[in-house]
């Protein structure tokens, strides 16, 4: 049932339950469980908003204040996208997530050859500075953040932010933006990079560099277990691998000669909601606890603000089903609960038509809704970490940690995360993992409710968000447009600054803001890249 | 002489989407039923597809889609493999397909579409069905 393994004796009752990460769960739990696992207050909890914050970042959790919210929004061309910001913003949305079409994510402009047919077609195309100006118009950047999906050209689309924000008249160190930029989960699963591995990384170590001195308030890097557990991970992979990569960007950075503690504070982290829900809310209290005592302990980082797992705990993409959509919903409340009983900075959900498409604006406000309401309505405001103590909840949040600190001793038997994704043994063992995932589910080992094993259904009829092949004529127009109206040499001044930049090891990011404010394309910065860097050859494993 | 009789599948990602668990599913689904697989890995243009497909002389082209865009995807293939002559390769299409996209894609010369979802009993079973 559910994602977990469940063994019934022939009455039908459960006689044997064991989770994705391992665990083997009890029919019950009592003091002596705490007891037996060594279970401690002080070392194991602190008081929440103390070290090692697995109760809590903040002493009164959502009491202080609720979680942001933040919809992953983008479609078509900006002047749609923005329509959809702004429809947020009204229904109390208050920070934005952008989508990009898969052209901007992989560096093409919406006139190259390989865009054809993907042009604003599951995010909004990007071409230059001004679509940016279209898509954030009347947007008030200095009170709301964007989280900015895209990964191999995450440091171009930072630098536009910040084109965009001083063009509008926005002081750089007052606006916030928090690009994905996690190259190295991308290898692992979502298949969104373009350059080999060395090169993505320094782009990554180039933009948290410039960004922690420039850019003070954005967060350069939200590193993604997210889609590392969508493409077959269980949840303790997902943040043992995420900590793995983020200890990567660490090194790369203080290699540099900067020293962890100024810019660790500023990591931003994504994880996924979906699966078993006590799974999750232990899952969550453990990776604050092993964040906190991993950058204190090999990093010697002290000041507590930087010790925080900040970051988006939400989506739950892998438990949509297309069969009986509305139960999708529910599926998303319970999803949200789970966020909530985690005490989730920010968060974001799935909606219920995205086992079909990209959401329409009712589903998306539904979503917003679900969220809204369980602050607002049924009581999580309430008080912090309200299963603390639970003799279930406790045992379980040290077993998941157990599990956690073994997949990084995994990881670092390999030879660290780099050689892992470099080689393909994560990429392997992640899909053959997801391979006996979907048996089980086929054979009804596991459980989604609405699907019967063995059988296909034809879905049902949901109201589609519809893909309108204008929106490409329209970003191709624009992007002419620009091409005729810019100043061609500074456009070239810039590129060449860029690409000296990149085959030396000054910093990318100066240049690449020039390159922006000049309305050079993101194809053209890309192409820099791809000329300097060339394309990674993925190790092919399934 | 089991060998020789084996069908051979080309598992493709075409175009720049990079969500690849269904195409890395399916494809061990495939070899577990007792088919050659090759998997083209991700971010592969219509020419390559083609190009592999033939040095591997495959019977099947599978297609994995996630993004929306498998109607132009493939009305250019269809149009790619009855151009090359290659009347004996099947294509079969996965990923995100509505309902309604089926009958169109059957139409222009899909042999089988299998929506997110779909058996993996189902996908070898419509495959063998190519061949009887």
């Amino acid at each position: 049932m559910g994602v977990a393994r469940y063994i019934k004796d022939e009455k039908g009752a459960i006689t044997e339950v064991v989770y994705q990460s391992g665990m083997k769960i009890k029919p019950g739990y009592g003091p002596q469980d705490l007891a037996d696992a060594g279970f401690s207050y002080e070392t194991d909890l602190g008081e929440p908003g103390e070290f090692p914050f697995t109760r809590s970042l903040h002493p009164q959790g959502y009491r202080s204040r609720a979680w942001t919210t933040r919809q992953y929004t983008g479609f078509g061309t900006p002047e749609q996208t923005n329509e959809r910001f702004k429809l947020m913003i009204a229904n109390g949305q208050n920070g934005l997530n952008v989508a990009f079409d898969l052209p901007t994510q992989m560096g093409y402009d919406s006139d190259h050859p390989l865009a054809e047919g993907e042009v604003g077609r599951v995010g909004m195309a990007v071409d230059s500075l001004k679509d940016f100006l279209t898509a954030f118009d009347g947007i008030p950047l200095d009170r709301i953040g964007s989280g900015l999906t895209i990964n191999a050209v995450a440091s171009i689309m930072m630098a536009m932010y910040q084109a965009l924000g001083e063009t509008k008249g926005f002081d750089r160190t007052k606006i916030s933006c928090t690009p994905q930029n996690d190259i190295l989960k991308e290898m692992i699963g979502r298949g969104a990079w373009i350059f080999p591995v060395e090169h993505g990384v320094r782009l990554v170590g180039d933009s948290i560099a410039y960004a922690v001195k420039e850019l003070p308030r954005s967060n350069p890097v939200s590193i993604c277990g997210y889609h590392i557990r969508e493409s077959g991970a269980t949840p303790a992979q997902e943040i043992a691998y995420a900590f793995e990569i983020a200890r990567a960007y660490i090194d790369t950075v203080a290699q540099r000669g900067i020293d962890p503690s100024d810019f660790v504070g500023r990591f931003s982290f994504n994880f996924n909601v979906y699966g078993n829900l006590w799974e999750q809310v232990a899952k969550f209290r453990a990776a604050r606890k092993i964040w906190a005592q991993m950058l204190k302990e090999d990093y010697g980082v002290t000041d507590k603000k930087k010790l925080f797992l900040r970051g988006l705990f939400g989506g739950g993409g892998s438990g949509l089903t297309k069969e009986q959509p509305e139960n999708n919903i529910m599926r998303g409340a319970f999803y949200a609960l789970g966020a909530a009983l985690s005490g989730a900075q920010t968060t974001a959900l799935c909606s219920f038509d995205e086992a079909y498409t990209i959401p329409t604006p009712r589903s998306a406000l539904l979503s917003l809704k679900t969220l809204e309401l369980l602050m607002d309505e049924v009581g999580l405001r309430d008080t912090v970490d309200p299963l603390a103590g639970s003799y279930f909840i406790e045992t379980l949040t040290l077993e998941m940690a157990d599990k956690i600190k073994e997949e990084m001793a995994w990881v670092k038997e390999m030879g660290g995360i780099v050689s892992g994704i470099s080689d393909g043994m994560i990429q392997k063992k992640v899909s053959q993992q997801a391979y006996e995932f979907e048996k089980g589910l086929q054979s009804g080992e596991y459980k989604k409710v609405g699907k019967t094993p063995g059988k296909e259904d034809e879905g049902a009829d949901v109201e589609l968000h519809q893909y309108n092949a204008a929106w490409a004529k329209s970003s191709k127009d624009s992007l002419a447009a620009v091409k005729r109206t810019r100043h061609e040499k500074a456009v070239a001044d810039t590129l060449r600054a860029l690409e000296k930049a990149a085959k030396g090891k000054d910093n990318v990011m100066p240049p690449l803001v020039e390159c922006c404010k000049a309305f050079a394309t993101v194809g053209e910065m890309a192409d820099v890249f791809r000329q300097v860097f060339g394309e990674w050859q993925e190790p092919i494993f399934y | 002489m089991e060998t020789l009789n084996k069908i051979r599948v080309l598992v493709a990602k075409p175009g720049l989407d990079g969500h690849d668990k269904g195409a890395k599913i399916v494809a061990l689904a495939l070899r577990d039923a007792g088919m050659e697989v090759i998997y083209s890995g991700l971010h592969q243009t219509l020419d390559q597809i083609m190009s592999t497909a033939v040095q591997e002389s495959v019977d099947v082209i599978g297609l994995s889609i996630m993004s929306g865009a498998h109607l132009p995807i493939c009305e250019k293939l269809t149009a790619m493999i009855k151009e090359q002559g290659l009347d004996n390769v099947h294509l079969v299409v996965g990923g995100v397909i509505p309902n309604q996209d089926v009958q169109v894609l059957r139409k222009m010369g899909v042999a089988a579409v299998f929506p997110g979802g779909t058996s993996f009993d189902t996908i070898v079973s419509g495959i063998n069905g190519l061949f009887q």
